[in-house]
């Protein structure tokens, strides 16, 4: 039983840190914008996108890492100033609107740019290697993923906890007007937020690409859209919670991925049902439940509505 | 008073409307059927109707729902299961022995069906979604979508879905032409049914916006503690509103699967739902002419009017740079986003056809 069941979970626990690592943009931009970033999805398989090109003009594996990191950061940045930044007086329903717009635009211009191939990404060394734990052999970013992904947020955490910046990010995600009222340069705090959001889903999408090595302009929509549930998951504007229901969904995703095999080998079912189908849809049917009995997700504050 | 004052625009739109459904007619006829006017109209109503059904939410009544591509689904699943013919499922059905649904149903009740079913699941899914608050709604009901469209593609249900293959076959648009014995078509409708259907369709969506309902559901989107002070039902609205977007929503996709001729479960994506929502967006939130105008721009630009942009130009000797495969889409998003980002009111805003002739004429006055 366990040996079935741990290839799953291992798999389960790296891209749940991938998901993680995407998760922490959705819910900082939230945080302070309320604003579910729609392309975060997309800026994450852009990153994916330019890794291929960069490695493949000649440029040595480890500036092509630190340019996809540079350039997708540059991007987030950019897409921050242009399309959310004049909306800022805006009713919500419109930024989420310029949001859905940007995701479309960029999905047709990578379908533009790469003439709707997949484009296979290139193989880091080491990382890409295979290893064998126990009864499963898997790809050395398993192993890496849920590291890294503590490293990098305990490191966020310290930055929000213990800068001037972290605090002036606290400060505008408690309120909005009154923190600008006290000095803080609104529009500097939200295109840190953005560059950090894309950051860490470039670092995403490098782990994630090398475990599932192609990339087309639609890849990033549904790892975009399972992230965001994460994030509610954990309460959304929460840091610690958008990591746990990330690495939550990812393990449980997985498990359903593997449920038929489960099942059957320890001879519940007799014949395969196809459970796999429901991998995806599981993870908004958790969406809905979490939604229903406790929207504040995890961690997430309780917020009340005024009249 | 001010219904007598309302009779002469409303007059003058309806005969509008009337003239494009007679130009069409003999468009229709004189046309050959291949030209792609027929194909942006076909799918052009199709797309309307669902915009207005999306924009009876979004734009009347203030949910922010992106459910529309799992109605759909819904709605093109219903109408291809009960019109395939008999003989024809053994063909469609190769994997699950024909099918378990042995019998066919005509193809306006299939279409009604089509828009019951849909609403019944919006029922249900409303009950617990409905409850939550702007962006939490948006989220939950693409979540909902992306659910029905996993559960349509399990091939446990294969017998009545066919699983994840296509279901095709069905009667389609070129079906509603009128043809003699020979088999040659003596009157071309297959262009003004579809628009006819979604006609009145968006005829009864308007009827409900202009009822003591649409008010209510107005004042619901401007203020849903105000409304609920002054005696309005909040959640019996709610429910309502969404039942009978996602009813006209699922007819919506029973259309698109005429249009499409096949329908398979993993085309309804949520990029289904953004592109109506844009629509919706670029005609107007709130304005059911705006939504019905843009819908037709819409698949014209995309399908039609752009489409040279996909194609090498040359201009004397010069190659026009950029031009290629995909470059339509790219030009297409940059034209939306501005759209989005400075003309945030649309072509319409909140108006509607006879409001412009309203309009017109005091402006006309002034000039003279």
């Amino acid at each position: 039983m366990w040996n079935t069941v741990f290839p799953y979970l291992l798999s389960g626990i790296s891209v749940g840190g991938q998901y993680a690592l995407i998760a922490i943009g959705y819910t900082m931009v939230y945080g302070i914008l309320r604003l579910i970033n729609f392309a975060h999805g997309d800026v994450f398989m852009v990153a994916g996108i330019v890794m291929v090109y960069v490695v493949s003009s000649g440029v040595p594996l480890w500036l092509s890492i630190l340019l996809v990191l540079l350039i997708t950061s540059l991007i987030g940045f950019l897409i921050e100033r242009v399309a959310y930044k004049p909306l800022r007086t805006a009713p919500r329903m419109s930024v989420m609107i310029s949001a859905i717009g940007v995701s479309y635009t960029l999905q047709n211009l990578v379908l533009y740019i790469t003439g709707g191939l997949n484009q296979i990404y290139p193989t880091i060394p080491w990382i890409s290697g295979s290893v064998t734990i126990g009864s499963a052999t898997t790809k050395m970013v398993t192993l890496v993923t849920p590291v890294l992904t503590i490293i990098l947020v305990v490191a966020l955490v310290q930055l929000i906890n213990h800068t001037k910046i972290g605090m002036a990010m606290r400060a505008v995600s408690k309120d909005f007007e009154t923190s600008q009222l006290m000095g803080i340069k609104i529009n500097s705090v939200i295109s840190v937020t953005f560059v950090i959001g894309s950051f860490l889903a470039a670092v995403g999408s490098i782990l994630y690409f090398t475990n599932y090595t192609t990339v087309i302009q639609t890849s990033g929509a549904m790892p975009g859209l399972k992230a965001f549930v994460a994030a509610v998951f954990g309460g959304i504007g929460s840091i610690p919670g958008a990591v746990i229901g990330a690495f939550i969904i990812g393990i449980m995703e997985n498990i359903i991925k593997g449920l038929d095999v489960i099942l059957f080998k320890s001879g519940v079912i007799k014949a395969p049902l196809g459970l796999a189908t429901f991998s995806d849809a599981f993870t908004f049917a958790l969406l809905i439940v979490i939604l229903v009995f406790k929207p504040t997700g995890l961690f997430g504050e309780k917020v009340t509505d005024k009249v | 008073m001010k219904e007598k004052k309302l009779t002469l625009a409303n007059v003058a739109s309806a005969l509008i409307v009337l003239c494009l459904y007679v130009a069409v007619f003999i468009a229709e006829q004189k046309l050959p059927a291949t030209s792609m006017l027929f194909t942006v109209l076909k799918k052009g109503a199709t797309y309307a109707l669902v915009a207005v059904s999306m924009n009876l939410l979004n734009g009347f009544t203030g949910i922010f729902s992106l459910g529309q591509a799992g109605f759909m689904l819904i709605g093109a699943y219903v109408y291809a299961i009960f019109t395939i013919p008999l003989e024809q499922r053994v063909n469609v059905y190769q994997y699950y022995a024909g099918g378990v649904v042995q019998f066919t149903l005509p193809v306006f009740v299939a279409m009604l069906l089509a828009g019951l079913v849909a609403a019944f699941f919006a029922f249900l899914i409303g009950l617990p979604v409905l409850r939550l608050k702007s962006d939490y709604l948006a989220i939950a009901t693409l979540g909902f979508a992306e659910i029905i469209r996993a559960i349509f593609q399990w091939n446990q249900l294969g017998p009545v879905t066919n699983g994840s293959n296509m279901l095709r076959l069905f009667p389609t648009f070129n079906d509603f032409n009128i043809r003699n014995a020979d088999g040659n078509v003596t009157v071309y409708l297959s262009t003004l049914v579809p628009l006819l259907v979604a006609g009145v369709c968006i005829a009864l969506i308007v009827m409900i916006i202009n009822s003591t309902y649409g008010r209510a559901l107005r004042s619901i989107k401007d203020d849903e503690v105000a409304a609920e002070a002054m005696g309005i039902n909040l959640a019996h609205h709610k429910r309502l509103a969404f039942c009978v977007s996602s009813f006209f929503t699922g007819i919506g996709g029973a259309m698109l699967a005429m249009y499409q001729t096949t329908v398979q479960a993993k085309s309804f994506t949520s990029a289904m739902t953004y592109e109506i929502l844009l629509i919706v967006v670029i005609g107007g939130v709130g304005s059911v002419t705006g939504s019905c105008i843009s819908a037709f721009l819409f698949v014209a630009a995309s399908e039609w009017w752009l489409r040279f942009l996909d194609e090498k130009q040359m201009i004397g000797n010069w190659e026009v740079p950029l031009l290629r495969n995909g470059f339509r889409l790219v030009v297409f998003s940059i034209i939306i986003m501005i759209v989005v980002l400075f003309f945030r009111r649309g072509i319409m805003g909140t108006k509607e056809l006879p409001d412009l002739f309203r309009r017109k004429k005091k402006a006309g006055g002034e000039l003279k």
